[in-house]
């Protein structure tokens, strides 16, 4: 098993290098850069040539472009990220600032996801081609169909409309104030959770009607096992293992992906910080929230093959 | 008898007095706006959005402003500069001081900071970037002969430079800071305005409070400010709709305007006025055949502006129709005088017939086709590029759209491979020197992406600018407006935009103008409750 986790940590390095000369190169192929961006679009009457030669030489903007990676690289090398192009401050900064928030929302809307998805696939497989079965299938392809940030702004017209109520618009840490913390955060959760199970859903139902029909099932029923007892002990373990996987995905995504939600519900995330960052050109913030958000994914998906391995001994003495 | 002549006079006077208590500024509250924007840092000399103006602008003053409660944005008025000269050759402005003004650290603001302040806007030190410098070309030194007196001079006379000088963006810092790092604003604050800073969450909002030693003593009347980031524009309806924002001071669009006040009925005042910024379409003169100007008279005569006007301000943030300066101020072009100009005509049909002959002239065969590039910004770009590409296809152009990303925008623009293509301007006054700078020869303004020179479009630009009568000035304008856009045809106006800011009934003394720059500084502004 130490064998198998130091592999997979060590093909992490490779993998975040290509990400990093990847990002790097594809940034700088776009056309325009942050002083553009900041003066050009402003539509100010004066525009001058002089401030923008100034500014661009104070980011390091006019170096040649290995220098410039090889400024980045040895950065990275500390853990230093930079300073934003955009705003001047430590990106760190600016990312800590965000990633608290995505971190609860995606937390929180796996937990959504999780509570709905678990039971209801279990009961439509269970129940297949009964009214159940057909209700849990419209629920989740309901949710398939139905985009996060649409359900979100129904649910903030409805909100405004029949309770006359607006969730807060301000982020308010969890340990500031409980309340007014969940009073914005729930609702995107579970917007985004409803999305998120309706995946979830479909993956357990199907894997759980596949491991029903597996030889072992049939003989531990023909033994006269307790069908609860079969279903966790023996179904549920072997069926979850796509299941993690999409889980997996999916919380990597809720990270950086949620840009038309979190601008629905005004969340001060992960994912507005990446489009501002882009369409701002702000190359330094911008290479380090893919790296960061690549990350996530490795890692994610790191312990879900660590999870794998656990699940099923089969993986481990590979 | 008596004693009823009294009653009556009583209740009269009772009544008469009604209205004046009802306006009388109210202390406290806390102001909260969505600012669909935020600052990319707090440096106002260096920054050009509304982004940094709406939330940062409490925390300073300037030197003068324009007049909060002039509608039209164009009046200066004292601010730090309680009264001000002006030499009998217009080029000597002196500023006097208003005395017992503190900066929030508790030093007094002097002359000295004003001149350092202009000497970072004006004469910047290097590697120290001024977003206006250029506006201040004519500036010959600034003086501080005594702690309450700031003496300008000035290389030429300048009909413009008051209003110039009550540039909303020209906050005034503290000497001592900027001598040890002219860098330092940029990511501090500390000014002499009527809110000291309390703080700034990246992403989220910015929190003001009352300067109880503010030195207009009385103000301001709010306890503090407290401004929202909110990018997404039905976010920024949300909070209004639901009562956590009072108002937001960039504006909404008709649709939006239209839902609050179905929504909020009496709780919502509407105000709304022209908005001195346009979006223009420029034409690449290096480009055939639109180095003809018949090609580019064509184009302007085929645009009916007045059933554009009609039509796209019920949906779109554009109303009126206008020349180089902003509708109803004080040197905009009266409609009926307009109307001469090509493209302004009342008779549409007799414009395109005009178009067309002009088109024929110029050899240009029917069907000739065209790109339009166009900016990817949904409002007010989208609609008005799909309204002029309809306006061509009616003298018989072909004109395929191309979008390209806004941020990417100017520098493919740049690059001159465009054949026809929006371009945008926006003003912090309207001011002709400010409004008419960028269609100057393109060798003397760069962001004049028509790519032409004339040389007599430049010297009316300078002599309108050295006027100081102001019906001289008036006179040199036309000339300007008339060979701009009808003569030679550089450049076309689509409609002036149109700020339309429902806010809360709540909000009281604040008026709106027509940039979204000015009236930021919240000292005027009170809560009814």
């Amino acid at each position: 098993m130490l064998h198998y986790i130091l592999k997979r940590v060590l093909l992490m390095i490779p993998t975040m290098l290509g990400v990093a000369v990847l990002i790097f190169l594809l940034l700088r192929v776009v056309p325009g850069d942050v002083v553009e961006a900041r003066y050009m679009g402003s539509g100010s009457q004066f525009q001058s040539q002089e401030l923008m030669l100034i500014e661009r030489k104070k980011l390091g903007l006019d170096q040649p472009l290995w220098n410039q990676f090889a400024d980045w690289m040895s950065g990275l090398a500390r853990l230093d990220f930079g300073l934003s192009m955009w705003t001047g401050a430590p990106i760190i900064e600016e990312i800590k600032l965000r990633f608290e928030l995505s971190l609860q929302l995606a937390i929180m809307a796996t937990v959504v996801a999780t509570l709905l998805a678990i039971p209801l696939g279990i009961i439509a497989a269970l129940k297949q081609d009964t009214w159940v079965d057909y209700a849990v299938r419209v629920f989740s392809i309901a949710g398939l169909a139905m985009p996060s940030f649409w359900l979100g702004i129904l649910m903030i017209l409805g909100l405004l409309i029949v309770f006359k109520w607006l969730p807060p618009m301000v982020y308010t840490p969890f340990w500031v104030d409980p309340w007014e913390n969940l009073a914005q955060l729930i609702w995107p959760a579970l917007a985004i959770g409803y999305r998120y199970s309706a995946v979830a859903t479909r993956m357990m139902r199907s894997a759980m009607l596949e491991v029903l029909r597996e030889d072992y099932i049939r003989t531990a029923r023909a033994k006269g096992l307790w069908l609860k007892l079969i279903l966790v002990r023996h179904a549920l373990k072997n069926a979850m293992l796509p299941v993690l996987t999409v889980i997996g995905l999916e919380f990597a995504f809720l990270m950086g992906g949620l840009v038309v939600t979190e601008q629905v519900f005004n969340l001060n995330g992960l994912g507005m910080l990446f489009v501002e960052g882009v369409t701002r050109r702000d190359y330094t913030l911008t290479q380090a929230l893919v790296l960061i958000v690549a990350f996530v994914f490795i890692f994610v998906n790191f312990l879900v093959d660590i999870a794998y391995a656990w699940l099923d001994p089969r993986i481990r003495y590979r | 008898m008596k004693r009823l002549a009294a009653l009556l006079a009583l209740g009269a006077s009772a009544l008469l007095a009604f209205p004046l208590q009802a306006q009388t500024p109210r202390s406290g509250g806390e102001l909260v706006f969505p600012v669909p924007s935020e600052p990319p840092s707090y440096d106002g000399h260096r920054e050009e959005t509304f982004g940094l103006i709406h939330p940062v602008a409490p925390f300073y003053n300037t030197l003068i402003r324009v007049d909060p409660n002039d509608k039209g944005g164009t009046t200066p008025y004292p601010s730090l500069a309680e009264s001000w000269t002006i030499s009998p050759d217009g080029k000597t402005y002196t500023f006097k001081l208003v005395k017992g003004v503190k900066f929030h650290d508790g030093s007094d603001m002097t002359s000295k900071d004003v001149k350092a302040s202009y000497d970072k806007i004006v004469f910047p030190p290097p590697g120290v970037g001024s977003s206006r410098k250029g506006q201040y070309a004519d500036v010959a030194s600034i003086e501080a002969p005594d702690p309450h007196t700031v003496v300008i001079k000035l290389k030429e006379a300048s009909a413009s430079f008051l209003s110039s000088m009550s540039s909303p963006w020209n906050w005034i810092y503290k000497a001592d800071i900027l001598a040890k790092d002219p860098h330092w604003y940029e990511k501090n604050i500390m000014g002499t305005g009527p809110f000291t800073y309390v703080e700034h969450v990246k992403g989220s909002h910015m929190v003001g409070k009352k300067n109880p030693n503010y030195w207009d003593k009385g103000k301001p009347y709010l306890d503090g400010f407290r401004a929202l980031f909110i990018r997404d524009s039905a976010a920024n309806v949300s909070v209004i709709r639901g009562e956590r924002a009072h108002i937001q001071f960039r504006g909404f669009s008709p649709a939006e305007r239209d839902s609050l006040v179905a929504a909020l009925g009496d709780k919502i005042t509407v105000q709304e006025s022209p908005w001195d910024c346009v979006l223009l379409v420029a034409i690449n003169h290096e480009k055939k055949p639109f180095d003809d100007k018949r090609v580019r008279r064509a184009l302007t005569l085929a645009i009916d502006r007045y059933q554009g006007s009609e039509a796209l301000s019920k949906i779109a943030i554009v109303k009126a129709v206008a020349g180089v300066q902003v509708p109803g101020t004080p040197f905009a072009t009266p409609p009926d005088q307009l109307a001469e100009v090509a493209g302004y005509w009342r008779d549409i049909n007799k414009s395109r017939a005009e178009a067309r002959r002009l088109l024929k002239e110029a050899g240009v065969p029917e069907g000739f086709q065209f790109t339009f590039t166009n900016r990817g910004i949904p409002m007010p770009y989208e609609p008005l590029g799909v309204w002029l590409i309809d306006q061509w296809r009616q003298i018989g152009l072909n004109v395929k759209q191309e979008v390209i990303e806004a941020a990417a925008y100017f520098g493919v623009i740049r690059k001159g491979e465009a054949q026809v293509f929006m371009d945008f301007q926006c003003g912090y006054i309207v001011e002709p020197d400010l409004d008419m700078y960028k269609f100057l020869s393109s060798d003397r303004n760069p962001a004049n992406y028509g790519r032409y020179t004339d040389r007599v479009l430049d010297e009316l630009y300078d002599k309108q600018g050295r006027a100081t009568n102001p019906e001289e000035r008036k006179r040199l304008i036309r000339a300007f407006e008339k060979r701009l856009l009808d003569e030679e045809a550089h450049y076309l106006i689509t409609l002036q935009w149109h700020r339309i800011i429902p806010h809360s009934s709540k909000v009281k003394g604040w008026t709106v103008t027509p940039s979204h720059y000015l009236n930021n500084t919240l000292d005027t502004v009170w809560l009814t409750q």
